[in-house]
């Protein structure tokens, strides 16, 4: 990224700066987010495996730790990175008003017309600064599941010391389920998040540069 | 110039996506995985730690340390973990070690004498019968593995504080030792075994413990997970020495609390 700022001054020194889409912020707190939930899903699916909720588990080849004990190491180091880093977010997303400009107000008519839109191709992101109804649906709902996937997780570690948190969430077996299906929101809000990314690079541009 | 102008001014779309490509999840959870694929075999294969520089496994051992103390101080000595009527308990009650349930260790209840250890003022050993005329309570609560599953069972048994008390412990000190039939052993922080629910256990739903949960003496703490709750105990020792256990060793979190 060094290279990509002196590139642009050799090449466009007098640009007029276009505006900034995503402030220093909202960048460093997205990338280290994107490593902190890899480390905490490819743990997580580990963990699960010791202990499945369904019939099914996860394929070694895709869950981070090696056995459970590994798995638990990484689990609870990156938890601290996920939290404090999620929590930087959320306040600042309230103290800048970013949260309230770009993800409110959500209509249920719009975000039916774009999700039509955008199942026909023919919905367009040419001002990235301004997210259509199903982004401001799908980032809100993310948004959402991070929180309930932070709570579900504390009442799973701490059903004793967090009992309130706990029964809040039906029950220690119960939580663990709220926690599992919140890491498949999550999973399939990135595969989707992932895709439109490299459909619209210049999102992804936006997300390292800011503009 | 037309090039520049369709794309960004002053940036490379090529550079950028290779840029970006190394920030994406997949290959990140791939390179993390190299780490944990090691870390895993290296516990598997010594069960200790080799520490060369600052691996992976080093950093995470610390954090461990780290979380040992977070949870120490989120633990609250008065807080009651729930209770349950007596329809909740799980029946049959699950048997869980790292060996199958005919290799059980078998501890003869005429020879066995809990050995007590360490920072006490009396250190003679106690028969069964000793034992069993102590003053005796029963929990019905949950034991929550560190694999996930949870089940509730009922013990009866001393509270541990009432034992140590008897026994003259320095309760200053900062740990209790387990030792156990099979060559199993855990230990505890000393705000734990004060804990008025961690138990010296006798019984299981109202029967004698039986080989399958750890005749004669298992030690119940609902405030940590199962695997905590040692079996079979032969002996503990009160001390400021920390001396790690048989999970813990291979990499288990120590405090482990719930």
């Amino acid at each position: 990224m060094s290279f990509e700022a002196t590139h642009d001054q050799v090449l466009t020194p007098a640009a007029p700066a276009r505006a900034v889409i995503h402030p220093v912020w909202v960048r460093v707190t997205h990338w280290i987010n994107v490593v902190a939930m890899a480390v905490m899903i490819g743990s997580g699916w580990e963990i699960y495996n010791a202990s499945p909720l369904f019939p099914f588990v996860f394929p070694r080849a895709i869950t981070l730790g090696g056995w459970l004990a590994g798995a638990l190491l990484w689990h609870f180091a990156a938890m601290w990175l996920l939290a404090v880093n999620g929590l930087v977010y959320l306040v600042l997303g309230f103290l800048t008003g970013r949260f309230q400009r770009k993800l409110v107000p959500i209509r249920p008519g719009e975000v039916l017309s774009d999700a039509k839109a955008a199942l026909t191709g023919k919905l367009t992101h040419d001002d990235l600064s301004v997210y259509n109804a199903v982004q401001k649906l799908l980032y809100l709902g993310v948004i959402v599941a991070g929180v309930v996937i932070v709570l579900s997780g504390l009442a799973i570690w701490k059903p004793v010391q967090l009992q309130e948190l706990t029964a809040l969430f039906g029950g220690y077996d119960a939580a663990r389920y709220v926690h599992f299906f919140a890491m498949a929101t999550i999973v399939g809000f990135v595969i989707v998040h992932v895709i439109m990314a490299l459909l619209v690079p210049k999102s992804l541009r936006a997300m390292i540069t800011g503009r | 110039m037309s090039r520049m102008r369709a794309n960004p001014p002053g940036v490379d779309p090529k550079l950028l996506i290779k840029d970006a490509a190394k920030l994406m999840p997949a290959p990140t959870r791939r390179l993390f995985l190299r780490g944990g694929a090691s870390l895993g075999a290296l516990a598997v294969l010594t069960g200790c730690d080799i520490i060369d520089g600052p691996s992976a496994e080093h950093v995470l051992t610390k954090i461990s340390y780290l979380n040992d103390r977070a949870q120490a101080w989120l633990f609250n000595p008065n807080k009651l973990a729930p209770t349950y009527p007596d329809s909740a308990v799980t029946r049959p009650f699950p048997f869980n070690a790292y060996y199958p349930e005919d290799e059980a260790p078998e501890v003869d209840k005429d020879d066995y004498k809990l050995e007590v250890g360490g920072l006490v003022d009396d250190k003679k050993s106690w028969t069964l019968d000793e034992l069993y005329a102590l003053p005796q309570e029963t929990q019905i609560t949950r034991h929550v593995c560190v694999e996930g599953w949870s089940a509730i069972g009922k013990w009866t048994g001393t509270p541990l504080r009432e034992f140590l008390r008897r026994v003259g412990a320095d309760t200053r000190a900062k740990y209790v030792w387990f030792r156990c039939a099979e060559g199993y052993s855990t230990s505890i922080d000393m705000p734990t075994a004060l804990h008025p629910q961690t138990q010296m256990t006798f019984k299981f739903d109202d029967q004698i413990l039986s080989r399958k949960y750890g005749f004669p003496m298992k030690v119940r703490m609902p405030t940590k997970l199962g695997f905590k709750n040692p079996k079979y105990v032969m002996e503990m020792a009160v001390t400021d020495k920390y001396l790690g256990g048989y999970w813990e060793d291979q990499g288990y979190n120590w405090f482990s609390g719930s």
